[in-house]
């Protein structure tokens, strides 16, 4: 069962990575945002996998990790990317 | 091995590849709201399966409960967040994709 674990963290690990092209890619930076929240919780499960064997302390840093992103993308969308009256599309 | 351990070994690999779906649907798909899409596949349904799987494989009943609660927070938190990155971009005029 560790083998599985550790080779399902190391492919979701690989998976975080190839999101990276979103980031350094992306459009607009709601589309950076988005590659982040999926790195969050991309980052959530491989944490939880590896918990489970080993170190279960990595279980609350799961959940702090979970915690993180939610404020993060709050935050985003409030501060760094607020919302003014430009153009309305009506559609 | 148990019987346990088999579903959970097949539920997992089937959690992971929700999140390779998420991930290739965020590389390959055309503007915001459809990567959003992607997304919330990956932050549901895969980390959903992944705790399932690892739950049922847990030693206790308190650490499957943790399990739940963290996807229960990661659910709310997905929810919330696709629907407020959603509407700033439609207020920013994003215009949806057509074909």
């Amino acid at each position: 069962m560790q083998t599985l674990y550790i080779s399902l963290a190391l492919f979701l690990l690989l998976n975080l990575c190839a999101g990276m092209w979103r980031v350094l890619r992306g459009p607009s930076p709601a589309d950076r945002m988005l590659a982040a929240q999926l790195f969050g919780t991309t980052a959530v499960a491989v944490l939880l996998l590896l918990a489970q064997g080993s170190a279960a302390a990595l279980r609350d840093v799961a959940l702090l990790f979970a915690l993180l992103a939610a404020v993060t993308a709050v935050a985003f969308v409030k501060r760094a990317w607020p919302e003014t009256d430009v153009e309305h599309d009506g559609e | 091995m148990m019987v346990s351990d088999y579903l959970a070994v097949v539920v997992l690999i089937l959690g992971a590849i929700f999140f390779l779906a998420g991930t290739l649907g965020l590389l390959r798909f055309p503007d915001v709201y459809t990567r959003l899409h992607a997304l919330t596949k990956a932050d549901n349904v895969g980390l959903g399966l992944i705790v399932i799987g690892l739950g049922i494989t847990s030693e206790s009943l308190v650490v499957a409960g943790k399990l739940l609660l963290i996807w229960l927070l990661v659910l709310l938190a997905g929810a919330s967040v696709s629907y407020l990155i959603a509407r700033a971009a439609l207020h920013k005029g994003i215009r949806l994709w057509k074909r």
